[in-house]
């Protein structure tokens, strides 16, 4: 069996073997690293010496024997082991709770984003430290670190393992979709190429996301999520053009969007609207299907867009929200109403200024434009970003002649 | 996440303008083992991506080259009175607050008589997704 299908299969396995050890052992910490053991060796000796006839048993059978080497190595859980010996060996029954248990766990609200993401990617993912750490371009003992940290930081705070109460439900299922949000846009703002490693990112996220909404199939905002990166991550071949340099949603070859993806969500998010009280990934799905179901730039219904947008800021206090907001103002009314608008915003970083830039250019105040994209590009921390912006400038200074810096 | 460069530079805007070897040993010591610490608790944290001291001006060479002709390669820098890197941490943290707070903690290092040096140091974000 080729190795890229081990990996697969391994990944799929991951969660499901890990549900079952921790659950028995009752020592998430262990067990994690018992079954992450498990999985090198697996993928080690699987490609060469071909699948063992019960893999999911194999998988479980190796992470008992190495916890319970763990445990007998440990003096001070001598007691346990006595009792864990008498016990028969657990039995593989498949619990389809143990993925969501998992991801409740890794996003627990009492971690950084930075160890739920982390963690995620190794307990539910099945990624090892290894791949995790180069996907985030920090040493492997760092993420290792960020990893041990966070499994103490659960051991400390109690958290059994099992589906958190009825009540408590809805926020901690707040943080399982914000962590996957971010995972997907690690990947996603980073530009291809160089970081081919982040590209995988927004993959994996799509992944788990697919899990958690075949666990949750009647959660609206976890089907809205999925919907969202699917049709994010669809125009992906067509964000960055020959040498890595980014491609804007207007000037996109639209014959490389994934149309299979965008009909997905496209499909996924109609669906999901129809519940009513949509939430903030349900709307964001909607804005990001106006513009896939947009045949040529000019088609998109900007209107509807506004009106998203319009219901998006009152749910969230994100300035960016508000930014997105202008620019569709001025795509519905014009640029002055939309640079109106930004005129009442107070954002730090680049976004303010990039959008004022793009807002200026379609103005036709050349000038003003070419401030703002020189502004915008000296704030960003995005490579790929800057030059874009540089490029801009560029570009309108060659138009017009106008040398800013020159006079 | 983000990566942040803090940068320690040898700089007359210190609190100490006395070389280093020229300390009581024991003042060297205790610096020495400052900085130990504060790696470690970067380490601890999963923050810290590099760290590293350069080599003095001394043995620094400065190359300037037109890709033609052969490079003009001379000694030093030795800036009068101008700052010069002395060594970096790359550290990849939740935010710029953190990022300031390891910055003042790098800058308040023990000198002689254990009086903190306040070494100034240069906190500057590292650009996301090399092409």
């Amino acid at each position: 069996m080729p190795g890229d299908r081990v990996e697969d299969l391994l990944r799929t396995l991951a969660p499901q073997v890990l549900g079952v050890v921790a659950r028995r052992f009752r020592d998430f910490d262990a067990a994690e690293d018992a079954v992450q053991e498990a999985l090198l060796a697996a993928a080690r000796h699987w490609p060469s010496d071909g699948l063992p006839d019960n893999p999911r048993g194999w998988l479980i059978q190796a992470a008992v024997h190495r916890l319970t080497d763990h445990f007998r190595s440990e003096q001070a859980r001598r007691r346990r082991e006595e009792t864990l010996a008498h016990e028969p060996p657990p039995a593989d029954v498949p619990n389809t709770d143990d993925t969501l248990v998992l991801l409740f766990l890794c996003c627990h609200p009492a971690l950084t984003p930075a160890s739920a993401i982390a963690l995620t990617l190794r307990a539910v993912g099945g990624l090892t430290t290894a791949e995790i750490a180069g996907a985030f371009l920090v040493p492997e003992a760092t993420m290792a670190q960020r990893i041990s940290r966070a499994k103490a930081r659960i051991k400390a705070s109690d958290v059994p393992f099992r589906l958190p109460e009825a009540g408590e439900r809805e926020a901690r299922l707040q943080s399982v979709r914000h962590v996957l949000y971010l995972v997907f846009n690690e990947g996603y703002t980073s530009s291809a190429g160089a970081s081919l490693h982040r590209t995988e990112l927004s993959g994996e996220a799509i992944r788990l996301t697919r899990l958690l909404h075949e666990t949750l199939p009647d959660d609206g905002e976890v089907t809205g999520l999925l919907a969202l990166m699917l049709l994010t991550d669809a125009r992906r071949p067509a964000r960055t053009g020959p040498s890595g340099e980014l491609v804007p949603l207007a000037e996109q070859d639209r014959a490389k969007w994934n149309r299979a993806q965008i009909r997905e969500g496209v499909a996924l998010v109609t669906k999901a609207l129809k519940r009513g009280d949509a939430g903030e990934y349900r709307l964001q799905a909607a804005i990001a299907a106006a513009h896939g179901i947009a045949p040529r730039v000019e088609d998109t219904d900007w209107t509807q867009i506004l009106r998203t947008y319009r219901l998006l800021e009152r749910m969230t206090d994100n300035p960016v929200v508000s930014l997105n907001r202008a620019i569709a103002t001025a795509m519905v009314h014009g640029p002055a109403a939309g640079l109106e608008l930004l005129a009442t915003l107070e954002l730090g970083g680049h976004r303010l200024d990039a959008a004022r830039a793009h807002l200026l250019e379609l103005a036709g105040d050349t000038a003003a434009a070419i401030r703002h994209y020189d502004a915008a590009a000296a704030r960003t921390a995005n490579t790929p970003e800057q030059r874009y912006l540089m490029t801009r400038a560029a570009r309108l200074r060659a138009s017009s002649r106008i040398d800013l810096r020159g006079s | 996440m983000a990566k942040y460069m803090l940068l320690m530079s040898y700089s007359g805007d210190t609190a100490c303008d006395l070389p280093m070897g020229e300390w009581p040993p024991e003042d060297i010591r205790a610096h020495i083992d400052f900085q130990h610490a504060l790696d470690a608790e970067l380490r601890d944290k999963g923050e810290l991506v590099d760290a590293q001291g350069l080599a003095g001006p001394e043995v620094a060479k400065t190359v300037v080259s037109d890709g033609r002709t052969s490079p003009v390669v001379t000694d030093g820098p030795y800036p009068e009175g101008k700052e010069l890197l002395a060594g970096y941490w790359v550290v990849d943290v939740e935010s710029e607050e953190r990022a300031l707070e390891i910055a003042a903690k790098a800058s308040a290092a023990p000198g002689p008589g254990g009086v903190p040096i306040r070494q100034p140091i240069e906190v500057r974000q590292v650009m996301s997704a090399p092409a």
